[in-house]
């Protein structure tokens, strides 16, 4: 453990991945927290997958590997398929759900299309391209960090300043609109962060696991407390934590993918929360469940003691 | 039988198989289950080869399903216990089916078929080269490409689904509560879906992979329920855009030297454009001419309600003069000049030195749109 923090702080690679990683983690449960609480988890899902052809189009026009350039071509993409999803739905009988699957399927047969068509090429700067799919977190240099830094902080310091438009907009869009406020500029502003939000990630977990980063620890969050605020505290906490512990555990073991393991971790969080968090726990809520039964049969017996308070019911 | 026939006749078959179910995925609101379980097979993939020491396709196709029913349990476990919403629900399983499948392949199997590529692209160009062989009576047969047998079974099987179950599908589809009241179960309805998606899935994963199967199954569907709205010309356009993506796909590929399945994705993709921009009643391009012809509409008959209110009262050569009546209507010079022209060319209204009048058949009309 101590060997491990040791390299922590002194081991290059391991610095970035973990670093790297947290920033993920951190900008991942701040955004996920309002997209799974406007039902939207799924959305960073889609915008994951549609951000391969614009990776793909950016090499292919610049010929260039530099990740900014890729990660321009691909909040390109994934924009459009944001603009595409939030059309479709609004303009045509499409549900959400079925504009979400077409974008996400559609938009990465074509960013698959584009990368064997660029790998036939047999140009040797190619390699390294596929990477963005499952993520490669090892090898994130201090560049790569300080740009996830940069993106990151940025979408840090505008969800800080529209933090109250945002959590109107989330919780009750029609008095939001009531008042004046640009609804739908504004569920475009968060869609938009959500898109730099998957870019942060691209590098690390990849297109395919991205939308865990935005729900799991979002999810698990809710678990805990009813304040927004707090929520999205804890699943910024989650979310560092999550980034960090899958990177140590990658490091530590062989033949570990650290992307993959990042998301176990998340996935983790959210069972414990599930079962253990206070109040909306599942083992209390049984454990609760038993001792109204039993409550229950002594006051058909007439002892009459009281009936323990019921949990909160929503979601 | 050719090579090249075998991909494209494998194509089609999952194709088929894909758009056969995928309808109905659409039409409840669940083609976000197709990427749960299309994602979360992974695992049970990996499980089955573990178990059977090898690949096996009989086992890979149990562990597979297994591991999609799994998923769909899971969900709605997840869902039904109130903590998380149904989006927030999928969205963590199958993420973590996912990651939990790329560790046991990249730990343990690093050296094996099942790689990522495998996952990701599927592996119909290699179809013709898997033939399927039986023995009997210690003779070996060779039967063909194993992949038309599977995917062939498939659409069997899938057309069976649909066929024998139409109208309970039909019913719980579109009106759940008749159908519980009828005493079809939703529920059974739901998990028996759930489960041809799953199989569908798998037998869709060997040929194209796990993120494809995604824009065979909704793709083709959603298409469909742009261009009808009835269910057996929904399902009969979905198998043909769907076969079309297939064929077309494998085309575009050979041609520029790329994946198969991600070609047959983005042909998929380009045929719903199409239908996006022009489907005859849910395009957006008849969209939009309906909006302009029904403002247009309304727009004539306000004027011809204004003309008729002011018609002989005093105030009439103000309210109805052709330079000022703009302002009057508050439109725009350009639509009122439109609007004026679109009057008189149908003999409501008529010019009389620089004053718009109604025509009597104007005033008739006028005066039903009034309801007198």
């Amino acid at each position: 453990m101590v060997d491990l923090l040791w390299q922590l702080i002194h081991d290059y690679t391991l610095r970035n991945v973990a670093l790297g990683s947290a920033i993920l983690g951190v900008v991942g449960g701040v955004l996920g927290s309002f997209a799974v609480l406007r039902r939207q988890g799924l959305l960073g899902d889609a915008l994951a997958h549609a951000a391969l052809p614009g990776i793909c189009l950016a090499y292919l026009v610049t010929g260039a590997k530099a990740p900014l350039v890729l990660l321009i071509g691909a909040g390109i993409a994934s924009w459009l398929g944001t603009l595409l999803i939030i059309q479709v739905t609004r303009l045509t009988r499409i549900k959400e759900d079925a504009a979400l699957g077409i974008v996400l399927a559609v938009f990465f047969g074509l960013g698959i299309v584009l990368l064997t068509f660029i790998q036939q090429r047999n140009d040797a700067n190619q390699a390294g391209l596929d990477k963005y799919i499952f993520g490669q977190a090892a090898t994130l240099v201090a560049s790569d960090v300080r740009l996830m830094a940069i993106l990151g902080g940025a979408v840090l310091l505008i969800v800080g300043l529209l933090y109250k438009e945002f959590k109107l907009l989330t919780f009750n869009p029609e008095f939001a609109a009531s008042i004046g406020l640009p609804v739908r500029g504004l569920n475009i502003a968060l869609t938009s962060l959500i898109v730099v939000a998957v870019l942060i990630g691209l590098q690390t977990v990849g297109v395919v696991l991205m939308a865990a980063m935005l729900i799991a620890p979002a999810a698990a969050a809710r678990q805990w407390t009813d304040r927004l605020s707090r929520m999205i505290g804890l699943a910024a906490l989650f979310g560092a934590s999550a980034g960090v512990g899958g990177a140590l555990i990658s490091v530590s073991a062989e033949r570990v993918p650290t992307g993959p393991m990042i998301v176990l971790c998340a996935t983790l969080s959210v069972l414990v929360s599930l079962l253990f968090a206070p109040r909306r726990g599942l083992v209390w809520e049984a454990f609760r469940q038993r001792r109204n039964r039993l409550a229950f049969r002594d006051r058909l017996r007439l002892k009459l003691p009281p009936i323990a308070k019921q949990p909160p019911k929503d979601a | 039988m050719s090579a090249e026939l075998i991909v494209i006749t494998t194509g089609l078959l999952v194709a088929a198989a894909c758009a056969l179910i995928g309808s109905f995925l659409v039409l409840r609101n669940m083609a976000m289950m197709a990427d749960a379980i299309s994602h979360a097979i992974l695992p049970g993939l990996v499980a089955a080869y573990f178990l059977a020491r090898g690949p096996n396709l009989l086992a890979g196709f149990l562990g597979a399903t297994a591991a999609g029913m799994l998923t769909v349990t899971l969900v709605e476990l997840l869902y039904r216990s109130g903590r998380v919403k149904e989006d927030s629900a999928i969205g963590i399983v199958f993420p973590g089916m996912f990651a939990l499948g790329t560790l046991l392949v990249s730990r343990f199997f690093a050296n094996v078929h099942l790689d990522a590529d495998a996952v990701l692209y599927g592996e119909i160009a290699f179809a013709p080269f898997e033939p399927l062989l039986v023995e009997i009576g210690g003779a070996t047969y060779d039967l063909g490409a194993q992949s038309l047998w599977v995917m062939g079974s498939l659409l069997v099987l899938n057309l069976t689904f649909v066929l024998l179950l139409y109208k309970e599908l039909k019913l719980a589809t579109f009106d759940p509560g008749l159908a519980a009241a009828l005493g079809f179960s939703p529920a059974l309805i739901h998990y028996l879906l759930m489960l041809m998606v799953s199989v569908t899935t798998v037998g869709a994963f060997a040929a194209v992979g796990a993120i494809l199967v995604i824009a065979l199954l909704i793709v083709p569907a959603a298409t469909a329920y742009l261009l009808t709205d009835r269910l057996p010309r929904l399902i009969g356009l979905a198998v043909l855009v769907g076969v079309a993506s297939a064929v077309g796909g494998y085309y575009l590929a050979v041609l520029i030297d790329a994946s198969i399945a991600g070609a047959m994705a983005t042909v998929a993709g380009l045929l719903f454009l199409s239908a996006l921009l022009a489907a005859p009643q849910h395009g957006l391009v008849a969209r939009a001419l309906r909006l302009r012809r029904q403002r247009r509409q309304f727009a004539a008959d306000m004027l011809l309600v204004h003309l008729l209110h002011h018609e002989g009262a005093p105030e009439q050569d103000q309210e109805c003069a052709l330079p000022t009546l703009p302002e009057h209507m508050r439109w725009e010079r350009r639509f009122t000049d439109d609007i004026v022209a679109m009057l008189t060319g149908h003999g409501y209204a008529e010019e009389q030195a620089g004053n718009l009048r109604l025509t009597s058949r104007g005033r008739t009309q006028a005066q039903t749109l009034m309801g007198a």
